[in-house]
């Protein structure tokens, strides 16, 4: 149940197809009789080598577990998945050649400082297309904007608090449509196409087309703060002032949970894309994860001494940013330990974060943007040094990388602000999944496919892996059942039975005492592990002791 | 058969050891003074209760075999009284009845009342009337010679008088033991003529045979004649070994014969003939070699049955003064003996107690007594890791004697009192530190679910609360951050106590909220942030002062804690208050009965988030999610770690190249669309027979069709 995909470099692309089709994969043989009809032979015999650690990378078995001794029936099967894994993970490989994009980067001339480049030189150095990108909206007057990109990255849907929604294909800057709800717009968020829209009003949540006709005022969803939609699941996600989580199915217009966070006023949620758990920032400085199959948070993170102001995690689900009222920004390991791995106090707080894809980090503080980045992509962002520093011309109040493009939109008080971010966005995109280019008939056809493989809402854990595993507890009680069924065991080892034999050798005492022999013999075996065990125990214990121990004088003999 | 063999080591111990006991008792007793004898019965009792100890001595109490005179509290034994019961006291009532007491009289004064003298006894000094009979009577007379019945020398009476009560007593102890020897040597010779094994038969037979034959030989140089005598003796044993079992019934010959008697005339008559044969033979034999096989054969058995040092003694028994004599012979064998088991049996015994000791269902005062070693044995240990230097056990035996007997003192109050609770005072000073100090290792070992608060009693546990609480505030362990880590952490210092060490993996909540983090130096600094610094630190004291009443930490641990306690595992409470007692408002059924019916729950796994403290991790099952899980292993897996193994790699052409997709989820058989498919002859299953029964048998196994049968399957097809 791997809901995310992880894009770009590790999803190998279905560009493949463009391959030229061959009815019969060439085979390998002798190089003898590989020999052409012009006689030459081939100086690279046999299949282009795959370098090792990139097959590593698409490798999904994990074979540091033992496994109890099985059958051979059993091990052939493990045999072939494990053929099925390595061929797989060869192909993924050899098909990243075809990830021909590279991140863009920033570097600064020896001694210089990043950070102390601003937007206008960047513009001014990039290619014409790229230098496009950045531009600002000057909209003072429906006041402070949120803004969403489409899960393309070629649409920009924005919202101002005084009721100005507008959506618009940002790369051509072609508008599709501009209204004004004549309602405080509290988020607005694309649902899976872009042709569909969520706007949190006031009252009730929205749902409106790219022609900025409303299809739908869902009641039940009222006082919504914060938006956010699951893609693969098709749930969108609203955080309300009445302290609900609620999850609602866009494909068949049902509310799947309601879950009351019992937390008071929701405004800070974020999604981990991974695994598709919403994340919930509370006042009492705690972070709160989601499922809709739970009635209670999966997890509870106390981060902050003051109250979350906000949280986002990274693509892969490694890393959570989250910042506080104790004007601290800190990032959590997500994997098991929910140990903050690096923490910085901001002269302000941030008040807005957001990861892009190849895992910078952005912190909204008051009207100036800082991004940090790691040293790769896994790498958490590391705070000694901001990236990039923007100062806008009034508070920010939004902040989304654009996907698949080095922007990083920033809704504020003075409009919108798109500025060039070198090396946030992924270079390489899934032409079947996130097409930026697609067309009409494209975008109509991925709907639907991806409709079909929806991914069910129960599904959503901490682990996205669950369904690769087995129900352990039902599986135990099955059996458990079925011995109880049966009156015996039948999948128990049967008892020792001596062989009879010739001559005489095989009266009643001796098969006894063979028997007894095999009985005892196990019997030892334990005593031994045992033994050892004790021993073991014993030595850590002595060593304890040896280590805390304080050297005894040489009066304590006479104590008595 | 193990069980078996330690009851017999533990038999022949038990045997040693009273053959040790032997002499002493006798020197015990053999000293007269009483207070010294006192004293030495204490020491003794010690030196018991230390053995006893080791669990060497415990079976012995149990039994008492016949040569024993070993004293003991448990067992009835004359010694211990330190007079000698006489039977009469054991037949005469408490009170003497006043209608016996005239009989007894009447008796007393018959048995006082002298004999009437008759002149026999003066008539035969005078019957020596003729001179040489007096010439005789006097030489009689002058050489002291006894004329009379007694036939005892005057010498010999004055030796008889002259011998004290200690020899006396060491005769009879050494008859004593030479009796027990006998027992027991008979015991053996019993147990071994038990012995089933015909194969030990027959090799202790060849063995002696053997034996004999050296013997013979030794002979045949020394001494000829006798070496002939012998040979004559061994030739007509076997002889007579050979006719007694060759013309018996018991024969194989004679069996088979015997069954085939009822039918064959000729069986019969053999049969016949040698029953006769074997009457003839055994009454010629009988009148041949009576009186010397008898001899020969009784001399054997017994050499057989008695070791020399029983002999020795009767030999000496049979001589004309057995109190005479005292043989030097058995004093040296008793100090072998002596000797022997002193090194012998104490690994033994050892091994006796630990194997036994958990599956004999024990008495209670011997649970006791290993309570008490365990404890002893706890604190030797306690004291030796104290001390740099191993004492030797010598020392610690005798410094700790006193100790010994004070704690004895305490365990026997305790098995009087027969009491459950621990904490029972003892009756000496000495012990009660000691009593203290044992306490806490059972406490330690007590389950944590069992824990409760417990109320501070002195003035030192106090103290210790404080600077339990104290190290819980100070700790500041692992902060995960860069830079004052190093600094701040006191968990290397050297000196630091256990008990933090303990929960220096607990990472501290407080360290992990509160740390100073660096700041960042920005560029572009907002705009508001820019007007004072002033401004900026007020701004500070007003989010502390705002935060200052709502203690973040101390609401989550709180929460953490209900979140854990909802977690575990419900204990079961099945006590019926008022049942067995009173009940009503106010009143509470009885701790002990709670704890009775308390069904404890089973402590479940550790939670996941033990160590993390700011974190809360749901561990309650997701339902919704297992019910996509598979919960049924397929067929040839055995372990479901086996069976993910198999569905790691997923299939969809999101996670997959269009060729491995392609691959992955081809069909086993491929059809074109548009092709007709005949349906399966029996033809080209390979079958000949009728077309109706092979179509049962495919339809019965469709997946029989390999690629041979599918190739021909497309060839139709195509056809």
């Amino acid at each position: 149940m791997e809901t995310a995909p992880k894009p770009g470099r590790d999803v190998p692309p279905k560009k493949d197809k463009l391959q030229t089709k061959r009815k019969k994969p060439r085979e390998w043989k002798n190089p003898e009789s590989q020999r052409s009809l012009s006689g030459a032979q081939d100086p690279f015999p046999g299949p282009a080598p795959v370098p090792v650690e990139v097959v590593q990378k698409f490798c999904r078995i994990d074979k540091s577990r033992k496994l109890p001794r099985s059958k051979a029936k059993t091990r052939s099967r493990l045999e072939v998945a494990e053929a099925e894994e390595e061929e797989t993970s060869i192909k993924a490989a050899r098909s990243e050649l075809l990830l021909a994009e590279e991140p863009g980067f920033l570097e600064g001339e020896d001694g210089e400082d990043t950070a102390k480049i601003c937007q206008a030189d960047i513009v001014e150095a990039v290619d014409i297309t790229s230098a496009a990108k950045h531009f600002d909206l000057n909209l003072r007057q429906f006041g402070p904007y949120r803004l969403n990109y489409s899960r393309t990255g070629r649409h920009l849907a924005f919202g101002g608090r005084r009721g100005h929604v507008a959506a618009l294909d940002w790369v051509t800057k072609k508008l599709m449509c501009e209204i004004n709800v004549m309602e405080a717009v509290r988020d607005i968020r694309f649902l899976h196409s872009e042709a569909l829209l969520a706007v949190a009003q006031n009252r009730w949540l929205h749902i409106y087309d790219n022609q900025g006709i409303e299809l739908h005022c869902i009641r039940r969803c009222d006082r919504v703060t914060r938006l956010e939609f699951l893609p693969f699941h098709f749930l969108l996600a609203t955080a309300s002032e009445t302290g609900f989580l609620t999850y609602l199915d866009v494909s068949v217009g049902k509310i799947v949970a309601a879950l009351n966070a019992r937390a008071g006023r929701l405004d800070v949620m974020s999604q981990n894309p991974y695994n598709a758990v919403i994340h919930l920032g509370h006042s009492n400085g705690t972070v709160s994860l989601w499922s809709p199959a739970m009635k209670e948070p999966l997890a509870k993170i106390l981060c902050h001494r003051g109250g979350v102001r906000a949280v986002a995690v990274d693509s892969t689900g490694t890393y959570m940013a989250t910042s506080g009222l104790d004007h601290q920004l800190k990032i959590f390991d997500l994997r098991g330990t929910y140990q903050p791995l690096s923490t910085r106090t901001l002269p302000h707080g941030a008040g807005h974060l957001a990861f892009s894809q190849r895992g910078l980090l952005v912190a909204g503080m008051g009207d100036v943007v800082n991004i940090w980045a790691g040293q790769g992509k896994a790498s958490p962002p590391s705070l000694e040094q901001p990236y990039l520093t923007h100062r806008l011309s009034g508070p920010v109040h939004g902040l989304q990388f654009c996907p698949f493009e080095d922007v990083l939109g920033v809704g504020h008080s003075g409009g919108i602000t798109s500025m060039l971010v070198p090396g946030a966005g992924e270079p390489n995109f899934d032409g079947l999944e996130s097409n930026p280019y697609r067309s009409r008939k494209q975008r109509q056809e991925w709907e639907v496919k991806a409709l079909l493989e929806k991914v069910p809402a129960e599904l959503i854990c901490l682990d996205p892996r669950a369904l690769a595993k087995v129900d352990v507890i039902s599986l135990e009680q099955g059996k458990k059942e079925r011995i109880e069924r049966l009156g015996y065991d039948p999948e128990a080892k049967a008892p020792f039975q001596p062989k009879p034999k010739q001559k005489g050798r095989s009266s009643t005492a001796s098969l006894v005492k063979r028997k007894r022999k095999v009985m005892d013999e196990e019997h030892r075996d334990k005593v031994r592990q045992s033994l050892q065990q004790q021993q073991q125990q014993q030595q850590h214990k002595e060593v304890k002791a040896k280590s805390t121990g304080a050297r005894p004088s040489a009066l304590d003999r006479f104590v008595r | 058969m193990t069980a078996n063999r330690l009851a017999e080591s533990l038999l022949a111990l038990s045997q040693q050891e009273e053959l040790v006991d032997l002499p002493k008792d006798y020197l015990l007793s053999g000293s007269e003074d009483e207070g010294d004898n006192d004293g030495e019965r204490e020491h003794q009792k010690l030196l018991e209760a230390i053995s006893s100890l080791d669990g060497k001595n415990r079976r012995k109490l149990a039994e008492r075999s016949e040569a024993s005179l070993k004293v003991s509290e448990f067992n009835v034994s004359s010694e211990g009284s330190g007079e000698k019961l006489v039977l009469a006291d054991l037949l005469e009532p408490v009170k003497t009845s006043s209608s016996l007491a005239t009989v007894k009289k009447q008796l007393n004064r018959v048995k006082s009342k002298k004999t009437v003298e008759l002149p026999l006894n003066k008539e035969e000094i005078e019957r020596a009337r003729t001179p040489l009979e007096q010439e005789i009577f006097n030489l009689l007379h002058k050489n002291k010679q006894p004329v009379a019945d007694p036939l005892l020398t005057p010498v010999e009476k004055a030796s008889l008088q002259a011998m004290s009560l200690e020899e006396a007593k060491m005769r009879r102890a050494e008859l004593q033991r030479a009796r027990a020897l006998q027992s027991y040597y008979e015991a053996k010779a019993r147990r071994e003529k038990k012995i089933k094994s015909k194969k030990y038969h027959k090799v202790v037979k060849k063995g002696k045979a053997k034996k004999a034959l050296k013997e013979f030989e030794q002979l045949r140089k020394v001494n000829p004649a006798a070496a002939l005598e012998e040979l004559e003796k061994i030739e007509k044993a076997r002889m007579m070994e050979r006719m007694s079992l060759k013309h018996q019934n018991s024969g194989k010959w004679a069996k088979s014969k015997a069954i085939m008697a009822k039918y064959d005339l000729e069986a019969r008559q053999a049969m016949q003939e040698q029953l006769a044969k074997n009457k003839e033979l055994t009454q010629k034999l009988q009148v041949a070699s009576e009186s010397e096989e008898e001899e020969g054969g009784t001399e054997e058995v017994e050499e057989l049955l008695v070791p020399d040092v029983v002999n020795e003694v009767q030999m000496n028994a049979d001589g004309p003064n057995p109190w005479m004599l005292r043989s030097c012979t058995s004093d040296t064998k008793e100090a072998a003996t002596q000797e022997d088991p002193e090194q012998l049996p104490e690994p033994e015994a050892h091994e006796v107690s630990e194997s036994e000791g958990e599956e004999r269902p024990v008495a209670e005062e011997e649970i006791l007594l290993r309570e008490f070693e365990e404890r002893r044995s706890l604190r030797k240990r306690s004291e030796l890791s104290q001390d740099a230097e191993p004492a030797g056990s010598q020392e610690t035996k005798d410094s700790s004697s006193q100790e010994v007997l004070s704690e004895l003192r305490v365990l026997a109050q305790k098995l009087k009192e027969n009491d459950q609770s621990r904490k029972q005072k003892a009756t000496s000073k000495g012990t009660i530190p000691q009593v203290q100090r044992e306490e806490p290792a059972p406490e330690e070992e007590e389950p944590l679910l069992l824990q409760r608060p417990e109320r501070v009693q002195t003035l030192e546990e106090l103290e210790e609360l404080g600077k339990e609480e104290c190290f819980q505030n100070k700790e500041l362990p692992r902060p995960v951050l860069e830079g004052q880590q190093s600094e701040r952490t006191p968990n290397n210092r050297p000196d630091a106590p256990k008990e933090k060490k303990k929960k220096e993996q607990m990472i501290d909540l407080q360290n992990l909220l509160t740390t100073q983090s660096p700041s960042v130096k920005s560029l572009a600094v907002p705009t508001i942030e820019e007007l004072e610094d002033e401004e900026e630190r007020n701004q500070r004291q007003m989010i502390k002062e705002a935060f200052a009443g709502d203690d973040v930490i101390r609401d989550f641990l709180k929460e953490k804690r209900e979140a854990v306690e909802a977690s575990k595992p419900k204990d079961v409470d099945l006590t019926l208050p008022g049942w067995g007692e009173w009940g009503g408002v106010g009143l509470k059924p009885s701790a002990k009965k709670r704890r009775r019916f308390l069904i404890k729950a089973p402590e479940g796994p550790p939670r996941k988030d033990k160590n993390l403290p700011n974190v809360i991790i749901n561990e309650k099952r997701n339902i919704h999610t297992a019910a996509h899980q598979v919960r049924v292993l397929p067929y040839p897996f055995t372990h479901h770690w086996q069976f993910e193994r198999t569905i790691q790699i997923p299939i969809g052409s999101t996670w997959n190249t269009q060729r491995a997709f392609q691959k992955l989820t081809t069909p086993k058989v491929v059809t074109k669309p548009g092709h007709i498919i005949n349906p399966i002859k029996a033809e080209d299953v390979g079958y000949r027979s009728s077309s109706r029964s092979d179509l049962s048998v495919i339809q019965r196994n469709p997946k029989r069709i390999t690629t041979r049968h599918k190739k021909q399957l497309k060839k139709s097809s195509v056809d």
